[in-house]
């Protein structure tokens, strides 16, 4: 059956119907979980929280000891000097955001494109030795990207991609095709093929029959895995900092961490740049949060 | 309208499956033509062949006079059925029905037409502004239908049509495509894995197993005389009881002394399985005449009939079908004794019909 990425997500939250054990009181050990959740919270959100409020102190407060958790007077200067260079005009690191901008979706685009149809012909078409093709293709993201990075350079370095965008973009994209592939694959079996044989006695070719029938129903799943694509070059920063140096060319990881280790390191600043660089994603991800989760959880449901 | 001519059919998948190894089907002009068969015996590869879906390693198919080897599917001028509907997802009823024709380029005053047509005869009206979602999956395979026939294409291939259907709708649909082949005289190629569906359904049936074709013929000819130990086993239910036999004195016999009517020609210097159905058996009160002794294992009661499962001289799985009114206990002592005429008797090591 046609099977929407929102059905394969369970609908409800997964409960624990085993009855409360009889040492724990049902009411206590609510409150034990509550209370241990809390303190979890606290500890993952701190950095967070401190982070966007360091992007709104001012200087002096954000150097105060004790710190001021509370009473500081609300700023949007650091915000501003994301943007805006000191003596007027586009700062650097507004550049470096519109680089990752550009790196990170050109990546995405070109793995979907590359991906999507070869999800769709190893879930559709009889391959010679499709397992062990498919696990080839798995295998690239076996080792950390850290491992290859010298090799890369060396490579780069002889065919003139070193510090240029079309250099990232390119690594960006090796690395994402093959999780675009595998997770694609995934979300092309659950449509029935039937569509496009359908499709194909009606007067269409096979292309057609993808192109009009099949891709619509896998929008969902593009969506989830571009996504992730997304995020993953969006994030990158091994390959960034070994592979570009020049203010032009760099994205704004290696970018932001470039402001620490000055004389002074203005907080402020990263704090603003790093809330500025954080949002993109978070934004994307409470957006397509349903189909993240179906993506995460793909074969598990069964139809 | 026209037959389907398949010869040679080879079909090899580039993993080194052989899915289709040798096949030759002649399917007349207006025929109901069933395929059977186990699940990967190259029945469904066939018919994708036949629809284009699929390219067969060698061999021909000719869609009447056309040779249709190159042809994709859309030229061949044929319509299929999927176990899966392949209703689109995103159209209404109406729209599902019209697109074929749509995609044809026809006037669309004759698209309605049609639609309304196909729609009257498969009772689509009140779910014609449907979607597919809204729509049980009987009304879903009705819809299929009507894209079907809407094609009026010369010959209809069927996939499993009924198998994903509860049992109840399944016996109303398998009417209704009977009624619709016989009033529309299209050719219609059926596959299924359903020995009762094909039973009723088809005019002639092909039986394949392992991609090759074991036996064609009419539904009573495959039941009576099955042509190899595969169609045996697979045709009826419960299926033929197979009992080693050897020929002496006139009788062929069984090793417990169970005797049977020997067929004529009978070759007498191998080893011999006999064929025997359960309505050609029959359970006795111990030492009835011509019976041997035999033994209850264990009794189904079906209502109209009871279906023995009787141990004769370690033959544990002996059946016989009974009138509901004959009774035994289980673990009682009974007689057994043949009752048909002669059976179609088998050799053991070729597993073909020898007499």
């Amino acid at each position: 059956m046609a099977l929407s990425v929102d059905e394969a997500v369970s609908t409800g939250p997964a409960r624990d119907h085993a009855p409360p054990s009889r040492r724990f009181g049902g009411r206590g050990r609510a409150v034990l979980e509550v209370a241990l959740l809390t303190v979890l919270a606290v500890v993952m959100l701190f950095p967070v929280l401190w982070m966007i409020e360091t992007s709104i102190k001012e200087n002096r407060d954000v150097y105060a000891i004790p710190a001021k958790f509370f009473d500081f007077k609300v700023t949007m200067e650091h915000f501003k000097d994301v943007f805006v260079a000191s003596g007027g005009g586009r700062s650097t690191l507004s550049a470096s955001f519109l680089n990752s901008v550009l790196v990170a979706g050109v990546s995405t685009a070109l793995a979907t494109v590359l991906g999507v149809p070869a999800a769709w012909a190893y879930s559709r078409f009889s391959v010679k030795a499709k397992k062990d093709q498919l696990f080839f293709i798995l295998s690239t993201r076996f080792m950390p990207p850290v491992v290859v990075v010298i090799p890369i350079f060396l490579m780069y370095r002889q065919v003139g991609l070193i510090d240029t965008k079309l250099g990232l973009i390119l690594i960006y994209t090796a690395f994402n095709v093959p999780f675009t592939i595998w997770m694609m694959k995934g979300f092309v079996d659950e449509v029935p093929a039937e569509y496009e044989d359908a499709a194909m006695l009606d007067g269409y070719t096979r292309l057609q029959a993808f192109w009009r029938f099949t891709l619509p129903l896998l929008l969902p799943g593009i969506a989830a895995t571009a996504v992730f694509a997304l995020i993953f070059s969006w994030n990158e920063f091994v390959f960034a900092i070994f592979l570009t140096s020049s203010d032009d060319v760099r994205t704004a990881p290696p970018a932001i961490a470039g402001l620490i280790g000055g004389t002074t390191v203005d907080w402020g600043l990263v704090a603003a740049a790093s809330v500025v660089f954080a949002l993109p994603v978070l934004v994307f991800a409470y957006l397509v949060r349903k189909h993240l989760v179906a993506g995460v959880t793909l074969g598990a449901v069964r139809r | 309208m026209a037959g389907i001519e398949v010869s040679a059919l080879h079909k090899r998948y580039p993993d080194g499956t052989v899915a289709v190894d040798h096949v030759d089907l002649s399917i007349r002009d207006g025929e109901l033509f069933v395929m059977l068969g186990p699940s990967g015996c190259g029945k469904t590869t066939t018919l994708r062949a036949v629809a284009g879906l699929e390219r067969q390693t060698t061999g021909d198919i000719r869609i009447g006079d056309t040779l249709v080897n190159d042809l994709p599917p859309a030229d061949r001028d044929i319509a299929m059925v999927f176990q899966f509907y392949a209703l689109y997802p995103h159209l209404r009823t109406r729209d599902n029905l019209a697109f074929p024709l749509r995609a044809e380029g026809l006037p669309k005053a004759e698209v309605r037409e049609r639609v309304e047509e196909a729609a009257r005869l498969m009772r689509l009206g009140p779910l014609l502004d449907r979607r597919p979602h809204r729509l049980s999956g009987g009304e879903q395979q009705r819809v299929a239908l009507a894209r079907a026939l809407v094609r009026r294409p010369r010959a209809f291939l069927m996939d499993e049509p009924l198998t994903n259907l509860d049992a109840e709708l399944r016996a109303d649909m398998r009417t209704e495509i009977k009624h619709l082949q016989g009033e529309l005289g299209t050719t219609m190629v059926y596959v299924t894995h359903d020995q009762v569906e094909a039973m009723s359904l088809g005019h002639r049936i092909a039986i394949l197993n392992k991609g090759r074709v074991e036996q064609i013929g009419t539904p009573l000819e495959v039941y009576d005389r099955p042509a190899s130990l595969f169609c045996a086993a697979f045709i009826g239910s419960p299926p033929m009881n197979l009992i080693e036999v050897e020929v002496a004195d006139g009788k062929l016999r069984s090793q417990g002394g169970l005797a049977l009517t020997p067929p004529p020609d009978l070759p007498r210097d191998r080893r011999l399985v006999a064929g025997v159905r359960p309505e050609a058996l029959e359970v006795t009160e111990p030492g009835a005449e011509h019976s041997v002794p035999a033994r209850v294992v264990s009794a189904e009661w079906l209502g109209d009939e009871i279906i023995y499962v009787v141990d004769h001289d370690g033959h544990r799985d002996v059946r016989v079908r009974m009138p509901p009114t004959v009774r035994f206990a289980a673990d009682a002592p009974v007689g057994l004794r043949h009752t048909g005429g002669p059976p179609p008797v088998y050799d053991v090591s070729t597993e073909e019909l020898v007499a």
